[in-house]
């Protein structure tokens, strides 16, 4: 594949797009794997993929620190390994048993993780943007210096309760970053067809917060982007809003027959502008690895995720009378 | 090893589905994410890539077949060295996704679910509220509400309130008067008019480990909330396997005040009690809605606590503790009688106990039962009253459809059936937006007179 033109200069470590090219590449082969278990039956229901959209959580992350919080939508598979769960816990989740993360009871689009403070995983458009500015609400209270990494996609920057949130985080400062990952399309909606003004970094210009838009397919602008809007909120100064370009190469969730794109502009970001080729790129060219490394990685992660295929099968469903537990909390929550 | 590439599934429903078209041939190498065939499913017409690369070593499902079932292999993929000849002639069985089901035996519920008729007369915990001699003071429930939530945010520094005018203006119904002098701009916070987004903020500072209390100017801007009340506050505790709690109190004015016509005159008792994972409190006396206030505010769990701006003057005598709880899911009972049972919650309680007054002066007594909360309810206090009283009556100010009042005559029936002597009669709000027009609106309401007529048909007196 041809080196990306626009591709930031490298200026990372060796080390450092090592760490890019194994987490993205985890997630896309996980996903990967997801797809086949959900084509076995073994995982049911709505199960939307992350693949195409990799460099975009992995860029992120690489800003974050302990303490710092994150919130997404439904399509989370790759927020979570990204901060560091457990692809097992992850995998027996989507299969519906007991060592998933959620006991089996959330399934692909419920799943949290108080350890790695990930808090969903949530499946109603734009509900998780208040809950996210209402955890930086929290640490905000408690004086520290912790951010909230809150995203959501080009669709739900359309819900009026986006709003209302960018509104009161601007009004008391609320240290979060609104994340939105433009994939260019609501389920099988064009952007240009939902979206009277296609510039979603600018939907913050109204109420004073700052955005940027970013490529998406490369995860160096990403991390250099995230860096920015990540000291500004740490610093006191209130929200910050990153638009980052990406695309996904499956369809909305698995049972999209995507009908509304063609297959040769799916074909086209896969061929010319996909995140870990690029990473791959770089690492040959700078000669910062061999094919034989990048071999030696492939092998280690389908290792890991044909590991967590077989967890995930093998983890029994839950106990029956796991249907009335976890209903109401018996004592307060700790604080996380 | 062949690899064996099965029939997807490409649907939450798809079993079986049609192989329209081969988009490979046999000897084709293939990648991750090249289409390998056309599947008709039940819904529309799909793509099918290929997961592992490899050659197509066979094709065993011919383009055109119909009715294939997920999981048959339709093809045989090669992996680098494997030759056709590896392909064992014995097609393997239809891969079954092997689900290491648990016994389905019926788990076991503390839920309020169908109890046979016969079961024992219940045995509800009938101590006091507070212990005998306490002094009592007058208090109206405003004043109450006020201190609950001025002493918990002493208490505990987690615990601070927002909502529209609940700070400069002193609060909408003065409920959070002083607070903001008291507690400071941090624990008491003006937000702009925007139920939806505050409420999510509330949730998600909640899952932060704060202690919100969330207050809405009345619940019927709440409808702007709901789906964070619902679908954030009340499911995550489940859906996160108990990892993440959401202790916050949702509160507010509820139900018909005066005069304000359909869009501000709801009750949502029933529409809140409906909700596993939330618990709602409806009190009628100023003690209650203390003690009520109080236990809400240190709940683990997400509480929708329903107030009623007709109350908010009203004065009862509130003991004068230190801290002063009121726990959930034990009702009250205002007055003891042998004739009737009359259950209600809220304002509902004030057309009760005029009735049950003036029933007296007839000769018919009448035990008085005040729910305090919807979830959970105190059903034992309930049936144990019915088991005496033989006849029961509900008062609500809600809509018919699906009320309270519905629910307790199921109950009754399915656990006091041979206890009954009259059929349970429910005393309800007219079904009907509410009218502006002061006659309309006083027939649109329940009235003591309905309660009276129902009592004295259950009675035959």
């Amino acid at each position: 594949m041809a080196a990306q033109k626009k591709a930031s200069k490298s200026n990372a470590s060796a080390d450092e797009l090592k760490a890019y090219y194994h987490d993205m590449l985890l997630i896309r082969r996980f996903e990967e794997k997801a797809g086949q278990l959900y084509g076995m039956g073994l995982i049911g229901g709505f199960c939307h993929l992350y693949i195409g959209q990799e460099a975009v959580v992995v860029g992120l992350e690489a800003t974050a620190e302990e303490g710092d919080k994150r919130i997404t939508t439904y399509r989370d598979h790759g927020h979570m390994l990204a901060c560091g769960m457990d692809p097992n816990g992850v995998m027996a989740e989507l299969t519906g048993r007991r060592d998933g993360y959620s006991r089996g009871k959330g399934g692909s689009m419920h799943m949290f993780s108080k350890e790695k403070h990930f808090y969903g995983g949530h499946g109603i458009v734009g509900a998780n943007v208040p809950l996210g500015a209402g955890l930086a609400f929290s640490d905000k209270y408690r004086g520290n210096d912790r951010v909230t990494f809150t995203y959501f996609g080009d669709g739900a920057a359309n819900q009026g309760q986006v709003y209302e949130t960018f509104n009161m985080a601007k009004l008391w400062d609320l240290p979060v970053i609104f994340v939105i990952e433009n994939n260019q399309y609501a389920m099988g909606t064009a952007q240009k067809r939902s979206t009277s003004s296609p510039e979603l970094y600018k939907r913050g210009e109204a109420f004073g917060i700052p955005g940027e838009a970013v490529d998406g397919m490369d995860v160096l602008a990403v991390k250099e982007a995230g860096e920015k809007a990540v000291a500004h909120c740490r610093s006191g100064k209130g929200p910050y809003i990153l638009e980052i370009k990406t695309y996904r190469y499956r369809g909305h969730s698995m049972s999209d027959p995507a009908k509304y794109r063609t297959r040769d502009e799916v074909q086209k970001m896969r061929d010319e502008k996909d995140c870990i080729e690029h990473v791959r790129d770089l690492l040959l060219t700078g000669k910062h690895a061999t094919e034989d490394d990048l071999k030696a990685v492939d092998k280690e992660i389908k290792k890991i995720v044909n590991a967590s295929a077989e967890f995930a099968k093998d983890s029994p469903e839950p106990d029956p009378a796991e249907l009335w537990t976890d209903v109401y909390a018996e004592t307060a929550p700790q604080n996380a | 090893m062949p690899t064996e590439i099965l029939m997807p599934a490409l649907s939450p429903t798809m079993e079986e589905g049609t192989l329209s078209k081969w988009l490979v041939k046999e000897g084709d190498t293939v990648a991750s994410g090249d289409i390998l065939a056309e599947i008709e499913t039940d819904k529309a017409t799909m793509e099918f890539e290929a997961v592992d690369e490899g050659t197509i070593g066979k094709i065993l499902i011919e383009a055109g077949t119909e009715g294939v079932k997920v999981n048959t292999a339709i093809a045989v993929l090669l992996e680098e060295g494997e030759s056709a000849d590896d392909i064992s002639s014995t097609p393997k069985q239809d891969a079954k996704t092997e689900s290491k089901s648990s016994e389905t035996s019926e788990p076991k519920s503390d839920s309020p679910k169908a109890v046979p008729a016969q079961a024992a007369a219940p045995k509800p915990d009938r101590s006091p509220d507070w212990p005998e001699g306490t002094e009592t003071k007058k208090q109206t429930m405003r004043e109450a509400l006020n201190e609950a939530m001025a002493e918990e945010m002493r208490r505990d520094g987690d615990v601070f309130i927002m909502g529209e005018e609940v700070a400069e203006y002193q609060g909408a119904y003065k409920i959070t008067q002083n607070l903001l002098q008291e507690f400071g701009d941090k624990r008491v916070i003006d937000t702009p008019i925007t139920e939806h987004g505050f409420a999510g903020i509330g949730v998600g500072a909640a899952f932060g480990g704060l202690r919100p209390i969330v207050e809405f100017m009345t619940w019927n801007f709440a409808m702007q909330a709901i789906d964070q009340i619902l679908n954030s506050a009340a499911k995550t505790l489940y859906m996160s396997g108990g990892q993440m709690g959401c202790p916050i109190v949702f509160r507010g004015p509820n139900g018909a005040a005066a005069r304000v016509g359909a869009q501000h005159s709801q009750d949502y008792a029933a529409w809140y009690a409906h909700i596993p994972g939330l618990k709602v409190v409806q009190p009628y006396s100023a003690s209650d809605a203390k003690g009520l206030l109080k236990t809400a505010i240190r709940d683990p769990n997400p509480v929708v606590f329903l107030e009623n701006e007709m109350l908010y003057g009203k004065a009862f005598d509130v003991p004068v503790m230190d801290d002063y709880t009121v726990p959930f899911g034990k009702a009250r009972i205002w007055r003891e009688g042998d004739d009737v049972t009359i259950v209600s919650f809220g304002i509902g309680m004030t057309y009760a106990m005029e009735a049950a007054e003036k029933l007296a002066e007839d000769g018919i007594s009448a035990d008085v039962i005040d729910l305090r909360t919807l979830r959970p309810i105190d059903y034992d206090t309930v049936i144990a009253s019915v088991m005496k009283t033989n006849r029961c009556v509900t008062v609500e100010e809600g809509w018919p459809v699906a009320s309270i009042g519905n629910h307790l005559s199921a109950v009754i029936m399915e656990r006091a059936f041979d206890y009954l002597d009259a059929p349970v009669i429910n005393c309800l709000g007219k079904d009907v937006p509410m009218p502006y027009a002061a006659n309309l609106e006083r027939l649109a309401l329940t009235s003591t007179k309905e309660v009276l007529d129902a009592v004295h048909k259950v009675t035959y007196r």
